[in-house]
């Protein structure tokens, strides 16, 4: 038989050699590590904050989507439940007031209907590295899982059981709040690029984009109102670009609730059955 | 040590309980294949940017008396006809036995709306887009197998058994309709 | 299957008539339902029916994602997006396969590593097991082919350097390549091609566990003493007591698979992955999916020349590493079967899989981070490297000769009541 007392041994025994290379490795990191923030969605059993998803909608309409494109974001989805959930008379005002190309309409322009997608700001790649000195702004549509934090050995080891996927909204938040000027002395700034702590190489395209009171928020029905600054801003948008990188999000995570207990439960009957079976045979 | 045999007489005094294990168990793993089944079934339904595009609003008020256009719902297309009061009176002055498949004007239309005709521009023979304006009654002819629909769309003559299918729709305004 | 007579006896006119034309029952009652298998079987041995049971779901969830699959290098991106979030339950379809090929592969690894230990590839299994190793190259291809249909970055960034794997061959090396892609870079038609093999590989593979398991019924389950089964006192009927037992050990198995489908769909992939595919951007950080890692290391690590060039003397040991699987019925000399039974062995067997565990890591890191002292990954990972092909061509051919093994057991009835007692009977 394999004996568990081995097999943990040679598990740890391995794990605490690789440790040992790690331990030299984060000596060596710099002041970059990113915060990791709390997020309503985080966890088996996180759900998106229908409000801050409102707010984050906001900040992107407002702010993000001027140079962003979300190609894949369709206006009925702002009305889907697990998201924003405005009304469909909300969304179909919202998609009416942006202009779509549309080659069989009068003119090649139509006013938005619920079923589009959302518009891009610049006709094509070219425009839109023209309008920003070269640089192309990211499409923001699934932006929240192409952005990740490293974690450093073992800590991820653990992200298997806390299902940590919120690297993506870490790494946003951060690079919000990560812009620096003047940049550090030592560091050579190319003319045109802006110094961010967070970003990989440091020097980004993209200026500051959100300064503090800069979106006016509503407050909400029960007149709560949440602080009008750069990191509330950043918070909000990054969960924002969570859930229209992961609109069902929500209904997948009750579904894997009520999988998971069916499946626990169907593992206990099966085991029983299992040892009904077994209980006359040696073995 | 154990042999079919010896373990079946072995259970023998408490068969109750076991069936009663088995059967429970049977049962949750029954549910679970119809749990697994479903979402596989399910997923060939039209999806979501299908869904999105059941209902289209249209904008009639460009169309001109005497003038139609087609407007694509639901992947066919739909005619919607501004029609003559001449259209009108002609169909209207049908007497029912002449009809393959009976069915008042007045029925075909939105009440108060008499001009308007919205019908999917499907032959209900095999279904190709009649041409408008055309054939022996004045309303459409199909270039496949020669049906005649008249200014109401009602099948007239040809090998089509029905006459042209008017979808679900309403008036949100005067000029504006919702189908579907 | 051929080797023990079907005890079938139709009692319905239809059915006997069906049968003497068509024994197809009798086939499955002898297969299926009456196949003796030994009874001391532990749950190393369920992972057979839970690889059968991955296989399935891999071919369903791959049908009806090929249902809203659009392969088209322009269209390929947005069509799986689409999938996630406008199919109908289409983003659980599609996590169930992604996160699918993780389990499948987890699945494969403890099962090669419960043969290496129990030494299932001895004779008379020799064939089994050269089927099996089979059956993991197919479904290693057939991984790389489905991570590429995404057409992200690391997609396209896979494609690129595994085919290029094959331009170190000499002289037809670049036709090669050129044949593989269907173009001079990765683009559209190896898109299409990877798709369509994606496609049909899976139906592949499983030809080739119906002789997988055609193999396994002519001599026979191993079992964990490795002594070959004596007498009926040593079996019990497959149905109940082993299917009961594999579909506990499949439900078991689905709670961590579910855990991550449901809660952590993207946990085994890489963000990069979000990105759609660029040629003209290479991300700054490749690496292939986990259960490749320790193979990827053993390429990286031969960074120098020897008599050849270090990317075909790569691509060699990274080939070989594989491919020597194939030897190893005749590599290992022992006359005993279970490691249980092999003082020396389980010593170096552990220390194989922590090296195996340690390539796996290393594969994930860049070469050039210093692991201890002055040492890189690059350095240290040769060490493994070496120990990897030391244990099946050094170590398992003289553990034969030198060492001691305990006695065996007579029969799996003695090895099994010689335990103590449960504590239920």
């Amino acid at each position: 038989m394999i004996n568990l007392k081995t097999i943990f041994a040679a598990t740890v025994l391995g794990f605490g050699l690789a440790g040992a290379a790690i331990a030299q490795e984060s000596a060596a990191t710099e002041d970059d590590t990113i915060t990791k923030q709390h997020w309503s969605f985080a966890g088996p059993f996180g759900t998106f904050d229908q409000n801050q998803l409102q707010r984050g909608f906001q900040v992107f309409k407002e702010v993000c989507s001027n140079c962003h494109s979300a190609h894949l974001l369709a206006f009925r989805n702002l009305a889907e439940p697990g998201g924003p959930s405005f009304s469909a008379a909300q969304v179909k005002a919202l998609a009416a007031s942006y202009e779509i190309e549309d080659p069989t309409a009068d003119g090649g322009k139509r006013p938005g209907l619920a079923s589009d997608n959302w518009p891009s700001p610049f006709a094509t790649e070219q425009d839109a590295r023209d309008a920003n000195g070269g640089a192309l702004p990211p499409d923001m549509s699934v932006l929240a899982k192409a952005r990740s934090v490293e974690d450093k050995f073992p800590n991820w080891l653990f992200n298997y059981f806390t299902t940590y996927a919120e690297g993506g909204p870490d790494y946003i938040h951060a690079l919000m709040n990560g812009y620096e000027d003047p940049a550090p002395a030592d560091f050579q700034l190319p003319e045109g690029k802006h110094y961010n702590k967070y970003f990989p190489g440091h020097a980004i395209g993209m200026p500051p984009p959100l300064s503090d009171g800069q979106v006016q928020y509503v407050a909400g029905a029960d007149g709560a109102t949440v602080p009008l600054t750069v990191d509330q801003y950043s918070k909000d948008v990054g969960a924002f670009l969570m859930w229209m990188a992961e609109p069902h999000l929500d209904s997948n995570k009750a579904a894997g609730f009520r999988v998971l207990t069916f499946l626990i439960l169907f593992a206990v009957l099966m085991w029983l059955v299992k040892q009904r079976l077994w209980r006359k045979v040696e073995h | 040590m154990a042999t079919e045999s010896n373990l079946a007489h072995d259970d023998t005094p408490d068969t109750g309980k076991r069936d009663f294990l088995y059967i429970a168990t049977a049962a949750v793993g029954a549910v679970g294949v119809a749990g697994v089944a479903w979402p596989i079934i399910n997923q060939m339904n039209p999806d979501a940017s299908v869904l999105a595009l059941a209902s289209v609003e249209y904008d009639m008020s460009k169309i001109e008396t005497g003038s139609a256009v087609t407007i694509k719902w639901r992947g066919t297309p739909v005619f919607v006809r501004n029609r003559t009061q001449k259209e009108i009176d002609e169909a209207r002055a049908v007497p029912m036995d002449q009809l393959k498949d009976p069915e008042r004007d007045q029925d075909r239309v939105k009440p108060g709306h008499d001009n308007w005709l919205v019908m999917i521009a499907l032959c209900t023979h095999l279904g190709c887009i009649p041409v408008g304006e055309s054939g022996d009654y004045g309303g459409w002819l199909c270039p496949c197998h020669g049906s005649q629909y008249d200014t109401s769309g009602r099948i007239r003559k040809g090998p089509a058994p029905k006459n042209l299918v008017v979808p679900p729709y309403k008036f949100l305004t005067d000029t504006k309709i919702q189908i579907g | 299957m051929s080797s023990h007579e079907s005890t079938y006896v139709p009692s319905h006119p239809v059915a006997k008539w069906i049968e003497d034309r068509l024994p197809v029952m009798g086939f499955a009652k002898s297969t299926l339902i009456d196949y003796p298998t030994p009874k001391n079987l532990n749950y190393w041995w369920t992972f057979g029916g839970i690889l059968a049971f991955m296989l399935g779901v891999q071919i369903v969830t791959g049908i009806v994602l090929a249902m809203h699959y659009t392969p088209n290098a322009a269209l390929a991106f947005d069509s799986v997006e689409a999938i996630k979030r406008d199919v109908n339950g289409g983003r659980l379809i599609q996590a169930v396969h992604s996160t699918g090929a993780s389990m499948f592969f987890f699945a494969v690894y403890i099962h090669i590593f419960r043969g290496l230990y129990f030494g299932s590839y001895k004779a008379p299994r020799e064939i089994l097991w050269i089927l099996g190793v089979i059956i993991y190259l197919l479904m290693m291809a057939t991984a790389f082919m489905g991570y590429v249909l995404p057409w992200g970055q690391m997609s396209f960034w896979a494609a690129a350097v595994i085919t290029n794997i094959f331009a170190a061959i000499p002289v037809i090396g670049d036709p090669i390549l050129q044949l593989l892609r269907g173009g001079f870079a990765v683009d559209n038609p190896t898109l299409n091609r990877f798709f369509s093999l994606h496609y049909l590989l899976p139906f592949i593979i499983a030809a080739v566990v119906v002789l997988h398991i055609w193999a396994l019924h002519v001599p026979g389950n191993n079992n964990p003493i490795g002594v070959e089964v004596k007498d009926k006192r040593d079996t019990v009927p497959f149905h109940p007591f082993y299917t009961m037992k594999d579909l506990f050990a499949i439900v078991v198995f689905c709670i961590p698979f579910a855990w991550f489908a449901f809660f952590a769909p993207d946990i085994f992939g890489h963000a990069d992955n979000y990105i759609m595919a660029n040629p003209l951007v290479t991300p700054p950080h490749i690496v292939p999916e986990w259960y490749f890692l320790p193979f990827y290391a053993i390429l990286r690590a031969i960074d120098f020349n020897f008599i050849i060039d270090s990317k075909l003397l790569g691509v060699i040991f990274f080939g070989g590493s594989i491919l020597i699987l194939f030897f190893v019925p005749w590599l290992d000399t022992s006359k005993v079967r279970s490691g249980t039974f092999r003082p020396a062995f389980k010593w170096f067997y552990w220390l194989f899989v922590v090296n195996f565990l340690l390539l796996m890591w290393y594969g994930a890191q860049e070469p050039a981070l210093q692991v201890i002292g002055p040492f890189t990954v690059a350095d240290v990972s040769k060490l493994s490297v070496v120990y990897y092909f030391a244990y099946f061509i050094v170590i398992l051919p003289l553990l034969g000769r030198f060492e001691k093994p305990r006695p065996l057991p007579n029969s799996i009835s003695e090895s099994v009541l010689s335990k103590p007692a449960p504590a239920t009977t």
